[in-house]
Order: C-alpha cells, then structure tokens, then sequence
C-alpha cells in the first residue's frame, strides 16, 4: 500500500437542520484503488458525495485533492481539477442527443477540449460503455440501463483523476450489472481512481480493493472486502434492512 | 470553427435575410418596408430572447426592458447631447448589455417560474421609474427633433437607413445564434437548461456562462430600440416598456420551436403574418385577439415543439438543412 | 399634511388591502397546489368586473348579490379552464403552463374588447360615507372590504374543516402521495382552479363596486397579486390577507410624502427584493 492518496476527507461534518447526515467521516482514497462505500440507507453515503464534489459545503471538516485544499470549492472548479461523478437518480440532459451528453462531459471536465476534440473523446467514451450505436437518440428517450451507461461516460469522458459512481448497478439486471462491472474495471486499468457507492453486495464486494461502512452518517468500519464481511458491527447496522444483512452474510460465506 | 461557416443551412439563412432587405429596395415599396421593418424587429427580438430562454432555459418575461432602456438612451443621447444614429445604436447596445449584466447577477440566481416573476417585476419597475424620471420626460417621453433627419439625407431617406441597419441587425442575430448553437459556450447552456445542478457537476461555471448568455442576448434589443424609435421620432414609456410585447415575442418562439436557430424566424415572421391576416380579415377583425389565443393554446396542446421542432422531428432528412 | 388626513388615507388603503388580498388569495392558491402561475388571472378579474356590472345593469340585481354570482360562475369557468388549457400540461416545463394561461387571458381579454369596447364603465352605487376627521371613507369600501373577511373566513373553513378542501391541502402538499392515499387529484386540481378563479373574479366584482374600469383593468390587479403573493409566500392564502393589507399600507401611505406615480417603484421594487432575499415570502419558514 505504497500509492499515494490522491483525495483525503478529514473529519467531514454535514448538518441539515438538526440532523446530522455526515458525521465527523475521514478517509482516505489511494491512487489507483477501487474502494467501496456501503451502508444502510440514509447513512450519509450520497450527502458525503455531494460534499466532496462541491454540490453544497460542509459544515466542518476539510477534504485535500492532490495534496491541495478544495473544502467547499463550487462544484464546477472541483470539476475542472478532475473529480467526476454520476448520480443515484441519473440525470441525463434529455432533450440533447447521447453524443452531445458525453461531448460536454468532455468539454467542461478536466480535460477541457475544444468542442472538436470533445465529439472525438466522446465517441470513444461510447465505445468504451458500448453506446456507439446510440449516439444520434435523444438521452431522454433511452431506457433507465442506457441512461446509467450515458451518465458513465459523460463522467469519464471529463478525463478525471477520481471519479465519484453513486449506484450505478442499481435497476440493473444480472448481464446488465456484469456489464458495467466490465467498464468499471476497465476504467480502473486506465488509471481512474475509483469512490463507489453501491447496493448490491455481492458485485461491490468483488469489485472493491477496499470497503467503508457508514452508519448514520459515522464510519463504523473499514478494510478489505473479507474484513467487512466478518465485522460483526457491520452486520449490526444493517439488521434494520435484512435483506441486505443476508447478502452480507452470504458473502461472508462464499469467502 | 470551419464546419460553423460552410453549413448550408447557415447561408441559405443570409439568403434570406438578403433577400427580405433587397426586396422593398427593389420594388421602392414603403409599405412592405414598414411590414418588414416589424418582421426584422420581431426577429431579432425573437432571435436575441431565444437565447437565454431557448438555451439557457430561463423564462424571461423581461426582454422588453432591453428594447425600451437602449431606445431611451439613444434617443437620449441624440436628442439632448445631439450624437449621431450610429453612437446612438451603440450606446443603446452596450447600455442594454451592461443592465443585462447587473441585473443577472443578482436575479439569475432565482430559478423556474421564480426568476419569471423577478424580470415581470423587473419591467414594471423599468416602466414606473421612467414614467417619473425627469432627464427622460417622465410619462411625456422624448422627441427627436425633425432636424435630425437632415444629416441623414431627409425624414425619407432615413426610413430607408433605419430599415437597412435593422436588417442587418438582424442578420447579425441569425448568425450570433447559429454560431452559439455551435460552439462549446452555446452546449454549456444547453446543458444548464436541461439540469443546471449537473451542469456544474459537470465543471460548468454556471453562474458565469448565463449572465453572459443574459449580458449577450440584451445587446440587439438594444440597438433594436435605438433604431425603432429613431423610425418613429419620439419615445414613450408606455411603448418602450410594453409587457404585452414581451410576451408576444415568448409566443413567436414558441410558435417557431423552442431553443432552435430557425424557430424564432419562422415564428416571428409567422406570427406578424398571421396577425395582420386576423386585422384586416372583416370577418375576424373584431376577434382576432381571440383566434390568437385559440391558436396559441392549440400549438401549446398539441405540438409543444413549435413548427421547427415539428418538421425536425417528422423529417430527419432536412434536419441538416433546418437547424 | 395633518395626522388625519394621514390616518383616513391609511384606514382607506388597508381596506382596499383586504380586497386585494382575496384577489391574490386566488392566485397564490393556484401556485399552491400545482405550481401554475396564472396569466389569465387578470383577465379573469376583468371578467368578474364586467360580470357584476352585466348583472347590475341589465337584470337590475343588487351589487353584492351580483358578486356571489359571479363568484359561482367563476367556479365553474375555472373548472372548464383547468380541464382545456391546464390538465394536459401540467407537468410540463414553466413556460408551458405560463403561455397556455396567457393564451386563455388574450381569449378573454379579445372577446371582452369584442363584446364592451375598451372604454371605461362603472357601476353607479353608494352606500354613503363615514368621516373620519376632516376625510372621507366611502360606505362601498368598508363593505367590500367586510365581504372580502368573510370570503377569507370561509376559504379557511373549507380547507380546514372539509374532507375535500383537506384533500386541497394534502394534493397541495404532495401529489403523488396523496394519489396514493386515493385522493382523486384531477378532480382536485380543476376544483382548486375553479376557487382560485372564484376568488379572481369575486375580487374583480367588489373593485367594480369601488372604481370604473375597462377590459383591460385586470392586469393592474393581476401585478398587485404578484407582488402580494410574493410578499406574503406564493401558496400561503393567508400570506396574501396579510400582503394585500401591506399593499394597501404602502398605496395609503405613499401619496403622502410623494408623488403617487411613485407608488408602482416603490411596489416592484419590493417584489423583487423579497423574491431575492426570502422567496418564500414575509411569513415563510426557513427550509
């Protein structure tokens, strides 16, 4: 574990009201490494995305990308050092063609080309995600497993050092899921650093260098896909979802 | 940038835009000059709004302001200080632009119908603070007096000037939108006006780019202004910040296609048409407020798209052509 | 200027207030439960106007019964709106919905200019006068402003009290949830515009009572609801009791001190600054 951290949350804080969605959260994201972030729902998983790309500031805390400070940065500058993400409820730009969601990703993100270089970016991103024939549709008439894809690539098509994937699998089925999982490696062996949120136990246990677990907005555990599965605190945060717990315990037993 | 310049949908609009100017010149028709001077103006209106409410996506029932605050000026300017048609036009432009600026700045921010109800507000106050502003003759207005004209070779030769810098504005707003509609600024607003919040995800300085689409799309009702009240000699606040016309202008791009290059033309161009058809008709005179009303609602029922959107989605074949 | 002079002014103002107030009642309730901000509310003022001045004048009825008559057929007509130019598109971006209602406000805006010409009527009625000081306050505007209380009075009832206009609520609150509670929310919607059309042209039949007007009055009244619906929190009904009552403070107050062209700057300027710093209006809570 020699690489270098490349983005560092330190004792991350985020209120709203008076509930604490995250609290005091620290980790630490190494180049090269896919590490997984699981919880129940509600556990400040998605607030701590939306913190880190700069959607709203945190009440307290600091977050280093590359050894520079970016604590409460807009989230357009995050974009431009080269943080990308997708969201859990995608948000495709619908009334523009496929080719013109990825070509802006392209455009604006870190790489930001010329419209020219973008369209050409772009139209490898959609070979990549296996999109190529859909480049003329208008995003909004894609079905929700496209879109998923559409969202991939206008994140990578930014060209990011990190990229933030916020259930990417979720509302997928089986050949639909191991698909994606192809890409998510693939993007991985390029060099992207990978933070990922997800659901589905099984594919972020497989896919995962490292796992957090968040539990009302607190780290409750870290470490290595087999470490979190025989954590007893882990398995305790998600009994109030036991459909989940049973994955866990699944895992554990195919391990 | 060389793809922009050779599509054939870029000159057959200039074409167009040539020949609507050289026909009254032609024939020497002051009628049809003053029907196409409309036409030109509500174009370059439509053309110049579309751009922050077709592709920025804010409903700006405000554009009116820009026309009535550059036509003050420059006939200010000219009446008072006696600067020329062309300073006038610039002034009008320019202090268009800079309201532009200020305002966005502080109403952009404002999102949905919210940042609608601001710029309605925005023109009513434009209109109840001219109506009692003394250097530009409070309700009365001002006049430009005959002698004006002279430096311009007669009252009759400046009708024609007037009407060539209109259409030439108004080709200007054509190309403008074209080449926004091209260019990476002009996907950045696409994108604000599908999902702002991605937009900035997505490394967009939002702010930035729709104060310079708002800043950008005020500068030609500017001029615009300066020019049609140059044409008409005197200018009045009632006139120069009418609601009603910024409304009808949102109907021509609707009417059109929404957020497209050639909609607000063919809206604008249509709606007048279709208009002047409704006064003069003996039969629907007395109701032409009415048809166009039933019109209007039948468009936002049943083809939302406008008449672009419209043929571009039923004929894939033109859409290289239809922009 | 004497200080009651200035009291009568205020006192003349604030009763004008509360029938501003049940004008942007109206709209304030459409934007409430389905995020419509209606064009054609002015129109629909000037309806309710010449409405009330139909009844007077041709069928000799006494103005405050003409006002609960025209309210009705304003339920009625908001319901049949709704159901044309609204339903179809309600979930549709903004600008849909704003050109839709302006597009039913030129088609009764036209048909009226048809029908009455565009110059100024009036309904000739009195009621007498009450002095205060060395001033006068017309009889028509107390009582207008008492009907415009009891028309405030029995909106809140019927939210609050009736199964139906707690479904009001519910749907205003959140659509989907309450379809999943089986509120009928179409019915819902058309009877929530068909009140706030009532209340439009209820207020336009009191103003008409107060002074003349034209076709094209109702757009004044249609930016007084703006900015009273601003003031006082689009979607809040009792937002806009209070907003109007402002309205009518500052059109009291102003004329005083300057002149009362001043008074719309004043106003919009107002609009703008609490759209900016609070727009959920004077009243609305912090999210």
């Amino acid at each position: 574990m020699s690489a270098q951290v490349i983005l560092e949350v330190e004792n991350v804080v985020k209120n709203f009201g008076g509930l604490t969605a995250v609290d005091r959260v620290s980790l630490q994201l190494r180049e090269g490494e896919i590490l997984g972030l699981i919880g129940p729902n509600g556990a400040g998983k998605t607030t701590l995305f939306n913190v880190i790309s700069g959607v709203f500031p945190p009440t307290s805390g600091h977050y280093r990308f590359m050894g520079r400070d970016i604590t409460g940065l807009p989230a357009y500058k995050i974009a431009r050092l080269g943080i990308a993400r997708t969201h859990q409820v995608v948000r495709p730009l619908s009334e523009l063609t496929v080719l013109e969601n990825v070509t802006a990703g392209a455009c604006f993100g870190r790489g930001n080309q010329s419209l020219g270089e973008a369209e050409k970016t772009a139209v490898g991103v959609l070979g990549t995600v296996n999109l190529t024939e859909k480049k003329d549709t208008l995003a909004g008439k894609l079905n929700l497993p496209q879109k998923k894809r559409v969202e991939l690539a206008r994140a990578l098509a930014a060209k990011p050092y990190v990229l933030l994937l916020d259930e990417v699998l979720a509302g997928l089925n089986p050949t639909e899921v191991s698909v994606v999982l192809d890409i998510i490696k693939e993007i991985r062996e390029r060099g992207i650093t990978i933070l990922i949120i997800e659901h589905l136990m099984h594919a972020i246990m497989r896919i995962s260098d490292r796992i957090i677990v968040l539990d009302y907005g607190q780290k409750i555990a870290e470490g290595t896909p087999q470490e979190i599965v025989n954590d007893p605190k882990v398995i305790e945060a998600y009994l109030g979802d036991p459909k989940l717990a049973q994955a866990l315990v699944r895992e554990r037993g195919e391990r | 940038m060389k793809r922009v310049f050779t599509s054939p949908f870029l000159w057959l609009g200039v074409a167009f835009f040539v020949v609507l100017a050289a026909w009254p010149m032609a024939t020497n028709d002051p009628t049809l000059r003053e029907d196409l001077f409309l036409i030109l103006m509500f174009i370059t209106m439509a053309l110049s709004l579309n751009i922050i409410l077709g592709f920025t996506g804010y409903v700006n029932f405000g554009h009116i302001v820009f026309f009535g605050l550059g036509g003050y000026m420059g006939i200010y300017v000219m009446s008072i200080l006696h600067w020329g048609l062309f300073t006038a036009m610039l002034v009008g432009g320019i202090s268009a632009s800079v309201l532009a600026f200020i305002l966005g700045a502080i109403i952009l921010r404002l999102r949905g119908a919210y940042f609608a109800l601001a710029t309605i507000g925005i023109n009513e106050m434009m209109l109840a603070f001219v109506s009692n502003f003394k250097p530009f003759g409070s309700g009365i207005g001002l006049s430009l007096d005959f002698g004006v004209y002279k430096a311009y070779g007669g009252a009759g030769k400046a009708l024609w000037l007037s009407f060539i810098l209109l259409a030439i504005a108004a080709l200007l707003a054509f190309i403008i939108t074209f080449v926004l509609k091209k260019s990476k600024f002009g996907l950045g607003l696409m994108v604000i006006r599908e999902d702002e919040d991605a937009a900035m995800v997505m490394g967009i300085p939002t702010p930035t780019f729709k104060n310079l689409a708002y800043t950008l799309s005020a500068f030609l009702p500017g001029v615009v202004g300066v020019l049609y009240f140059f044409k008409n000699g005197n200018i009045e606040p009632g006139e120069a910040f009418n609601l009603e016309m910024s409304i009808e202008v949102l109907v021509m791009i609707m009417l059109g296609g929404f957020g497209t290059v050639s909609g607000p033309v063919i809206g604008a161009a249509l709606y007048e048409e279709i208009r002047s058809w409704l006064i003069v008709n003996p039969l629907l005179q007395s109701m032409h407020l009415v048809v166009a009303g039933i019109l209007l609602l039948a468009i936002i029922l049943f083809v939302p798209i406008g008449v672009v959107g419209w043929i571009r989605q039923r004929l894939p074949l033109v859409r290289r052509y239809l922009e | 200027m004497s200080i009651n002079t200035l009291a009568a002014s205020i006192i003349d103002g604030l009763l004008i207030g509360f029938v501003y107030g049940i004008a942007a009642m109206g709209l304030t309730l459409i934007w409430g439960v389905m995020e419509v901000i209606n064009l054609s509310h002015g129109a629909l003022i000037a309806l309710g106007m010449f409405g009330a001045l139909l009844a007077v004048q041709s069928f000799g009825l006494y103005p405050y019964l003409a006002f609960i008559l025209v309210a009705a057929f304003g339920l009625v007509l908001g319901i049949i709106v709704y159901s044309i130019a609204i339903h179809r598109i309600l979930d549709a971006p903004d600008l849909t919905t704003l050109l839709s209602t302006f597009a039913v406000s030129m088609i009764i805006i036209g048909a009226g200019t048809a029908a009455f010409t565009t110059s100024p009527r009036n309904i000739e009625f009195s009621l007498g006068s009450v002095n205060v000081g060395s001033s006068i306050i017309l009889g028509t505007k107390v009582v207008a402003a008492i009907i415009a209380i009891i028309t405030t009075v029995l909106l809140y009832l019927f939210l609050y009290r009736t199964r139906t206009g707690k479904s009001i609520r519910a749907v205003a609150n959140n659509r989907a949830a309450a379809e999943l509670m089986g509120i009928p929310s179409t019915k819902i919607l058309a009877l929530s515009f068909g009140i706030g059309t009532l209340l439009a042209m209820g207020s336009g039949a009191l103003i008409a009572t107060l002074f003349p007007f034209t076709i094209l009055s109702g757009s004044t009244y249609e930016l007084k609801s703006f900015v009273i619906g601003v003031l006082g929190g689009l979607g809040n009904p009792a937002g806009s009791l209070v907003g109007g009552l402002i309205l009518g403070f500052i059109e009291g107050l102003i004329p005083n001190f300057m002149d009362t062209s001043w008074t719309p700057v004043i106003e919009f300027a107002l609009f703008v600054l609490i759209l900016l710093v609070k727009p959920q209006g004077l009243f609305g809570s912090e999210e």
